[in-house]
């Protein structure tokens, strides 16, 4: 049984440049991708901790994750084509039409 | 069983009751969707409409017209026969006590809804159904031309059940709903023809000043129940001696409680200084100001104190003032009623001077004799209404002396009637009036609690009284036609669902004083001796007063009312019949008087300057420096205030995904950091 401290660090860089490139990128198909990313990193750590446990939740916990992030992939995308239909850019910049 | 007619007592309010229930469904079912259509119609082309409204009476009215005074007639032969089951009963025995249902119980406080027969209530049942029941066979006819005839009849008979009730309750509290419910049908039956502005305001005037009476009547039933713990008449009278004795009911409290009870007397009976609704009250219907405001209601105050007697016997200020009001009153719209040229008017004035004479019975310890003449007035009041009404009627609504005369021959049945009721009025001897009148004066004078100056006032009021009622029946009835030729053409004798009560009253009004002949005059004063169970006390102190007087002076009075009435009639026909002149020479003489009597000593400007003006101005301070500005200013800053706040809020949604990511993330980082931090 191995300490799970590298692949924890390993999911909180994965995390880290996830939120990174949400916060920093402009283009939402980057953002889509970097919540992917943050998603993932987040797996890493379940799937890390539930071996160190010897529980299976952990991976059943990843599954789920991984069920979800797909499902909301195909949401994004979805949207984001509809927006680019509209607006032919899909720089969230750009998109800031709905507030006060 | 005559005796078991007893427990049916609560049919005599309980069947006015029942009409009012029918009576209103039908207003509100029959009546009110036909006026309703009738005022729709008649924007559109009114003519056609109206006419068949008034021609074909519709079968509803025809049940009203039954419904309505059948009631009241059930329930005075009730009261008959249940009066005549209570005067079978010992003297001393006459009180009967139905308690139908507790009714406030709070602690110690009890109060049921009880209602209690004596002597004194049974005298008030038989004049309110009674002259009640003549009122509203009389109002059949009088309001035949009426579109809102079973509204009329709902209030009329809720009257009579309020009044009922104030009359027959057993304890303060059932009295003070009584007291209430008079005065909001006075209310709604001064504003019967509520279209008229004058008619509506004049409904105002009575329900506000009633209520400053209302108030003074309702801290003293507090001030009862704290002193006496109880506000049931049969406890709170047994109790007087032992609180007496215990010095816990001083003279003090005893002056406070009648002094404030007459607070609510002189409201509801039009005493100086609150009468001022009861003339204006004449915009009315004429039956609604006999039964009301001259027969029934404004008696209601003579009454209560009456029915307190033994608390105002403990109170010798109290009594003073009652009689010196009583006597100013009587005085002062008796001089009032010379200058009035509207009909109605002067007997309202009348009628307010007659209670002064009531009050001055009272105030002198003469309680037998102040009902005594509330009775015979009820009588001769409500036949002098009704033939006013009768004239009024004949004349198309005209009500100014100014425009009849000669109407003798035209209304013979009226003239005989209205003539009758004058006399009575007037003192004459062998008529009501006389009797009660005359029993006041001597009274006044004789009792312990009387004063030559007292007695001195009242005969003065008696000689103008018999001055203003002749001058009254001189302008209406003699001379030549003052009216205007479109209103003569159409003169005509009424019919007879209102001539039959005018002549069963004129009837009344000449032998019921005769139940009350005084000793002094070979009769025996039945009258007094069916009160005395109620009265004992009272009429006692009276009575031993009157014994160090001799017979010859009571003679004498008497000579000098019926001399002093005999001016007034001789005044009246000198100044209207013989030199007709004459009146406006001395008008003209002294103008300034004259002037100030003919607008009622200017007491209704000088009330509205001194009290309206500035319960107005506060009213409007209160509405536009207190409302507007404070109260407002508060709810309109509140919302001033998260206006703005939402108005800068507003500006964090930016629109830019971006910006709401980094929220999230320094959201998530704060809640996170929270939760790990040691």
């Amino acid at each position: 049984m191995m300490e799970p401290s590298a692949y924890l660090l390993l999911s909180g860089i994965l995390f880290g440049i996830g939120v990174t490139g949400v916060v920093a990128r402009k283009n939402a198909l980057i953002i889509l991708m970097s919540v992917e990313i943050m998603l993932n990193a987040v797996n890493v750590a379940f799937i890390a901790i539930g071996s160190y446990l010897g529980d299976v939740t952990g991976g059943v916990f990843a599954f789920m994750v991984m069920t979800v992030a797909a499902a909301e992939a195909a949401v994004g995308l979805a949207i984001l084509i509809a927006i680019y239909r509209l607006k032919e850019t899909i720089d969230i910049t750009e998109l800031s039409v709905l507030k006060w | 069983m005559v005796g078991g007619i007893l427990q049916y007592l609560w049919l005599v309010p309980a069947l006015p009751l029942l009409g009012v229930i029918v009576n209103s469904a039908i207003a509100l079912f029959a009546e009110r969707p036909v006026l309703l259509r009738e005022n729709a119609h008649g924007e559109g082309g009114h003519g056609a409409g109206d006419a068949h409204g008034h021609h074909a009476s519709p079968p509803y009215r025809k049940l009203v017209a039954f419904l309505g005074p059948a009631v009241v007639g059930a329930s005075f032969a009730v009261s008959v026969l249940a009066v005549l089951a209570l005067a079978a009963r010992p003297a001393h025995d006459r009180l009967f006590v139905q308690v139908l249902f507790p009714w406030v119980q709070a602690g110690t406080f009890q109060a049921p809804a009880a209602l209690q027969l004596d002597p004194l209530s049974a005298v008030m049942i038989l004049v309110v159904t009674g002259v009640g029941f003549l009122i509203h066979v009389y109002s059949v006819g009088y309001m035949s031309h009426e579109k809102a005839f079973a509204r009329y009849f709902v209030y009329l008979n809720l009257f009579t059940f309020a009044m009922l009730l104030l009359v027959l309750g057993s304890n303060f509290l059932v009295m003070f709903v009584g007291w209430e419910g008079v005065g909001l049908c006075s209310y709604l039956l001064i504003g019967y023809w509520y279209e008229k502005k004058s008619a509506a305001d004049a409904g105002k005037k009575a329900f506000v000043v009633n209520r400053v009476g209302d108030f003074g009547f309702l801290v003293a039933i507090f001030l009862i129940f704290w002193t006496f713990g109880s506000v049931d008449y049969t406890e709170v009278f047994a109790r007087i001696p032992v609180l007496s004795e215990r010095g816990v009911l001083t003279t003090g409290i005893a002056t406070a409680i009648t002094l404030l009870l007459f607070v609510g007397a002189t409201g509801k009976s039009a005493q100086i200084p609150l009468y001022v609704w009861l003339p204006d009250a004449m915009e009315g219907p004429t039956p609604v100001s006999a039964l009301i405001h001259a027969a029934t209601m404004v008696t209601a105050g003579v009454y209560m104190v009456a029915r307190t007697s033994a608390l105002y016997l403990l109170a010798p200020t109290s009594m003073a003032v009652v009689a010196v009001v009583g006597a100013a009153t009587a005085i002062f719209s008796a001089t009032i009623g010379i200058t009035q040229n509207d009909i109605k008017r002067v007997l309202a004035y009348s009628t307010v001077s007659q209670l002064g004479y009531m009050f001055l019975a009272c105030g002198v310890g003469a309680f037998a004799a102040g009902i005594f003449h509330l009775m015979t007035h009820a009588f001769f009041k409500a036949l002098l209404f009704l033939g006013s009404g009768s004239v009024i009627h004949a004349l198309s609504g005209e009500q100014d002396m100014r425009k009849m005369g000669s109407l003798k021959k035209r209304l013979p049945v009226t003239f005989t009637t209205m003539f009758i009721a004058t006399l009575a009025i007037s003192g004459i001897p062998g008529l009501s009036g006389f009797f009660s009148k005359d029993e006041i004066l001597w009274k006044s004078f004789s009792s312990g609690h009387g004063h030559a100056a007292l007695w001195a006032v009242g005969t003065a009021a008696a000689g103008i009284t018999a001055f203003y009622m002749f001058r009254l029946v001189f302008l209406t009835f003699f001379g030549d036609s003052r009216m205007d030729p479109d209103v003569e053409r159409h003169v005509h004798e009424s019919p007879y669902s209102m001539t039959v009560p005018l002549m069963l009253l004129a009837v009344l009004s000449v032998a019921g004083g005769w139940i009350g002949i005084p000793e002094a005059l070979g009769g025996h004063n039945y009258f007094e001796a069916w009160l005395a169970p109620v009265f004992g006390h009272g009429t006692e102190g009276a009575a031993h007063g009157g014994g160090h007087h001799s017979l010859a002076l009571e003679y004498l009075l008497m000579a000098g009312s019926v001399g002093v009435a005999l001016c007034g009639i001789g005044l009246a026909w000198y100044l209207y019949r013989a030199r007709p002149g004459v009146p406006k020479e001395i008008a003209g003489r002294v103008p300034g008087l004259y002037d100030v009597v003919l607008n009622k000593y200017y007491v209704d400007e000088i009330y509205d300057a001194a009290i309206v003006r500035r319960i107005v101005n506060g009213s409007v301070w209160l509405w536009e420096a207190f409302d507007a500005t404070f109260i407002d200013g508060i709810v309109n800053g509140v919302g001033a205030l998260v206006r703005g706040a939402g108005e800068r809020a507003r500006r964090l949604q930016t629109g830019v995904v971006g910006s709401y990511a980094l929220s999230l993330l320094l959201g998530a980082v704060i809640v996170v950091g929270f939760l790990i931090w040691p």
